[in-house]
């Protein structure tokens, strides 16, 4: 059995799901954002590993995958701003008592 | 097994262990290392896909930057000494079951879909073509991620120092005295 | 080439390997004898108070994101450095423009004294 593509993709897969565990059962705001990274990452190999194994003479995924990263460092420096923000106002940050926005 | 597969298995199993500490483990740091962990790995991953300049870019942004922002967001917000704080809400199990049912569905039609290696060499010189790529085809892609990044940091810094007036010093927090101190203090005022 | 970092896994592991085998024999050869004078925080002869996680001032929070956002500008002159020659003039008007704009960023710091510490 060698590895190739569909090892990468099901790797991928498994880590973003992680991912979306964490987002949906973490209290914590930064574990938030931490599994949200997870599935950045797991965006990103799939990115790559699609540019390396079905178009080698092109290098576009390696370019989106590029953008993915510059916006995900972008995303997380606002986001902890904002969770900061919160930790002044609420004096924590349990993403289950800041119901600010709830109508 | 050849190499690249033993290093494929290693890099995988490390992921995928510190993913699952990441979002299992009750201290919020030990989650933050392990996210250092877990990033290095998909480093090595884009080693392992010939994304040279990705790596180096995965290990100076994600290794070496995003994961410093969290740690510092950890230390500003969490009392970390504070244990019997519950560390998930009550939808364990239905994020159990939503993450595995993903996770079923993309490995069912992983399975199904027939993809179409290519079976060209890899091109060579990948890190000039993506510097070419990024000044011709994406050039607006480029500028506007400048943008982008100017608009974050003038809002994050717009956001985190809503408390403090330009140019003021901030008082240093009082520091508790111990407790032994404490009633010696006490006994002198009184 | 990704051959080459087979060094860099040898490197891995030895370093990992090493320091756990330095950690183990120490585990095996040190005497065990805790009481709890040994076991509290050495400060140099003071008696340690208060918890060790304090909680920082913000600024080391803006600092930090300062440094993410100029990280990821650092990561964009990569590949333009490597591409530069056979782009000429238009790669060099194109990366002045994507540096002052951030330039900007960073001079929104600067008039707001974010770049001094107190």
């Amino acid at each position: 059995m060698t590895v190739g593509l569909p090892h990468f993709l099901a790797l991928s897969a498994i880590v973003f799901c992680i991912g979306v565990y964490g987002m949906l059962t973490r209290r914590n705001a930064v574990g938030v954002l931490m599994s949200i990274e997870l599935m950045f990452n797991a965006v990103n190999i799939t990115l790559v590993a699609f540019a390396h194994y079905i178009t080698p003479q092109d290098v576009t995924g390696q370019v989106v995958a590029v953008f993915t990263i510059a916006v995900a460092a972008a995303e997380a420096t606002v986001a902890l701003a904002i969770v900061l923000l919160i930790y002044q106002h609420h004096k924590g940050i349990d993403v289950d008592n800041v119901n600010i926005m709830k109508w | 097994m050849d190499t690249f597969s033993l290093a494929f298995f290693v890099l995988a199993f490390l992921i995928v262990a510190s993913a699952i500490f990441v979002v299992s483990s009750k201290n919020i740091f030990h989650s933050a290392i392990f996210l250092i962990l877990a990033l290095s790995g998909v480093a090595g991953l884009f080693v392992m896909l010939h994304a040279y300049f990705l790596a180096a870019a995965q290990v100076l942004i994600y290794v070496g930057a995003i994961s410093v922002l969290m740690i510092f967001a950890v230390m500003l917000t969490s009392r970390i000494a504070d244990k019997e704080i519950r560390h998930t809400n009550e939808q364990v199990g239905i994020g159990l079951l939503i993450s595995g049912g993903l996770l079923a569905v993309i490995l069912y039609s992983l399975y199904n879909t027939p993809f179409t290696i290519s079976d060209q060499p890899i091109a060579e010189g990948a890190g000039m073509t993506l510097g070419r790529l990024l000044l011709t085809k994406f050039v607006l892609p480029f500028e506007v991620v400048s943008v982008l990044l100017l608009a974050a940091l003038i809002g994050a810094i717009i956001i985190a120092r809503r408390d403090t007036k330009t140019g003021d010093s901030v008082p240093p927090r009082p520091i508790p005295l111990p407790k032994s101190l404490q009633q010696a203090k006490g006994e002198s005022e009184s | 080439m990704v051959s080459d970092f087979a060094a860099v896994a040898v490197f891995l592991i030895v370093g990992v390997g090493f320091v756990l085998f330095t950690l183990l024999l120490s585990k095996i050869f040190r005497p065990s004898d805790p009481n709890p004078i040994k076991q509290s925080t050495y400060e140099c002869g003071e008696e340690p108070f208060g918890p060790s996680w304090i909680q920082f001032n913000v600024r080391f929070y803006i600092f930090a994101l300062m440094f993410v956002i100029f990280d990821v500008e650092a990561i964009f002159l990569f590949p333009w450095a490597i591409a530069y020659q056979s782009l000429g003039l238009f790669a060099f008007v194109e990366m002045l423009i994507f540096i002052s704009i951030l330039l900007f960023g960073l001079a929104y710091a600067w008039k707001k004294g974010l770049l001094k510490w107190y």
